[in-house]
């Protein structure tokens, strides 16, 4: 090897540049990579065996977890299908809650990705800015269904919690931040030379390649592939409202990042449209326990593209197969293209720029006082205390256990 | 006439022996249910002729004695088709549509990880998803393996 010029490196499935396990292994000759081989399979634990023994309610729970980012883009995909076998009548209301729910999830996703990309390309600034920006969405999505990620918002048959019209309002508060901080990205990824020259031509995918890729989402979109869900297989509330497919010409990282970027001002027009003609009505109907024996094909687009899950099931309360494609596998042939005949340090943002799936679940808490009429915020020791105070009192006690940690210097 | 509608003539008029296989679910559903020898020319005249340009995923399915696979393809026209074939167990052999989808490498390699499929003509690579040191004979998705959770089962120990 060392009297060849060309050389085979592996990168991952742990490495500094990736996020998440995945293995490459990279032919190079010089800088210029000559063929990618992708080994991925790392983070795959089972859940389409595990969901076949367990109940369908059960299941909306599982899969949701498939993703920690698009977690409510599975579940709904999941029990879509479920209800298209059972013969289930959503109610209309539920409907366009799911619609804003995944909207949200995908705002919070799109900007995720924009201080990726930024982090990648090192814009750090860019990560600063939209990861902050991001919390506004975080927020709302906490409030609304009390969790960040994960929400356990669908239930088979409509939702679990009904959107105030409080709730409404801060909802549009919200999005009058978020799209003037988007005008300013839209401005930034437009104007700002360095995101143009570091993003322009690379990880090139024509529009050729992505039909005989199949690639999906706004990977396929940037190529002038006109190709999203919502509005090709309406489900939800998408075929009662009005938006635009976002396409790009430009066939390369940068125009991935301009459809992600415009794509936000399209879901803070759903999410408006959707309140405003929110209708009246319950949120879920009884559904039953068994499913009568079944197939359905269901179809989501998911913040990075199709996502699509197959359920067969056979008259039990459990399913006899889920099948789910998520997006990401559906995009990984493109991004061996994007990679031949590019140079070594275009990788990260290439393999970013699909938007690979992570999770993101870490969160910072500031708890108030409940008695205290000044709402002061506990400290990080007082919380601690408070809690190894709490469980002294349910029997659980771990002063032993903390000083021996303490006495080898493994707490604060 | 429907998509769906004009999909189904189509196919009728070009292979008879569909008669009573072809189904419209609902609009933008139809399945198709086709014997292994009988595949490949529907599949071939589905994505050519009928240009349905787009294969979404292929499903495997454990019907006891049997394999099933279902193709979901999709194109301009917005149905999605559910090309289903099946193969006796036994000897799971299939042939790769990687001719017609480059991307559907990946699904196929699922196939023979996780159902135990034999495709034909699929390229060297990589297997998917399970690890390089998964036993040769150990089908996770087929019915009758089960999941020991006090052994490491699944982990050949001698390898």
């Amino acid at each position: 090897m060392h009297n060849s010029k060309d050389f085979k490196i592996p990168i991952g499935p742990q490495h500094p540049a990736l996020k998440e396990p995945e293995g490459f292994s990279v032919a190079l000759k010089g800088e210029k990579i000559l063929g990618v081989d992708i080994r991925l399979g790392y983070n795959h634990r089972g859940i389409e065996k595990a969901a076949e023994e367990r109940t369908y309610i059960q299941d909306i729970y599982l899969i949701e977890r498939v993703c920690g980012i698009c977690s409510h883009s599975h579940s709904t995909c999941f029990i879509q299908a479920v209800e298209e076998i059972a013969g289930l009548a959503v109610p209309r209301r539920a409907l366009y809650i799911r619609t804003i729910i995944g909207e949200l999830e995908r705002i919070h996703s799109h900007l995720l990705w924009l201080g990726v990309a930024g982090h990648e390309i090192g814009f750090d600034t860019l990560l600063m800015y939209s990861w902050r920006d991001r919390e506004v969405v975080m927020d709302i999505l906490a409030s609304i269904t009390g969790n960040r990620v994960n929400y356990g918002m669908n239930t088979i048959g409509g939702v679990r919690r009904d959107i105030s019209p409080e709730q409404s309002q801060e909802i549009l508060i919200a999005l009058d931040i978020l799209e003037e901080r988007t005008k300013y990205y839209i401005e930034v990824a437009t104007q700002e030379s360095t995101i143009i020259k570091r993003l322009s031509g690379v990880g090139i995918l024509s529009r050729e390649d992505v039909l005989r890729l199949d690639a999906v989402g706004p990977t396929a979109r940037a190529s002038g592939v006109k190709r999203d869900v919502r509005a090709d297989d309406p489900y939800a509330a998408y075929g009662e409202l009005e938006f635009k497919v976002i396409t790009d010409e430009r066939c390369d990282v940068y125009g991935r990042t301009v459809v992600r970027v415009k794509e936000l001002m399209e879901s803070y027009k759903i999410i408006r449209q959707a309140l405003k003609n929110l209708p009246d009505g319950p949120i879920a109907i009884k559904a039953p326990r068994k499913i009568p024996a079944g197939e359905a094909l269901s179809r989501y687009e998911a913040p990075r593209g199709e996502d699509v899950h197959y359920v067969r099931a056979n008259g039990t309360e459990k399913p006899d197969r889920v099948k789910v494609r998520a997006p990401t596998l559906a995009n990984i042939q493109a991004v061996k293209h994007m990679l031949r005949d590019r140079y070594l340090a275009d990788m990260p943002i290439v393999i970013a720029a699909i938007d690979p799936c992570f999770s993101c679940t870490d969160r910072l808490i500031a708890l108030k006082e409940q008695e205290s009429a000044t709402g002061k915020i506990i400290s990080w020791p007082a919380l601690h205390a408070y809690s190894l105070e709490w469980y002294k009192k349910q029997g659980i006690d771990f002063t032993a256990l903390n000083k021996k940690l303490s006495a080898k210097g493994l707490t604060g | 006439m429907s998509q769906e509608e004009k999909i189904k003539e189509e196919l009728l008029k070009k292979f008879n022996y569909l008669e009573g296989s072809v189904n419209i679910i609902r609009p933008r559903r139809m399945s198709i249910e086709v014997s292994l020898d009988n595949f490949m020319p529907v599949f071939a005249y589905l994505a050519k002729e009928l240009e349905l340009t787009h294969l979404c995923t292929i499903t495997g399915l454990d019907e006891q004695e049997r394999l099933g696979f279902i193709y979901h393809l999709t194109g301009e026209s917005r149905v999605m088709v559910n090309l289903k074939t099946s193969v006796a167990k036994a000897n799971p052999l299939i042939k790769t549509v990687t001719s017609y989808f480059p991307g559907a490498e990946i699904y196929e390699r699922e196939l023979e990880d996780l159902f135990g499929a034999k495709v034909e003509g699929l390229p060297q690579g990589n297997r998917y998803p399970l690890t390089d040191d998964w036993p040769v004979d150990q089908f996770p998705l087929r019915k009758d393996w089960k999941p020991a959770l006090d052994t490491e089962q699944g982990v050949d120990k001698n390898a």
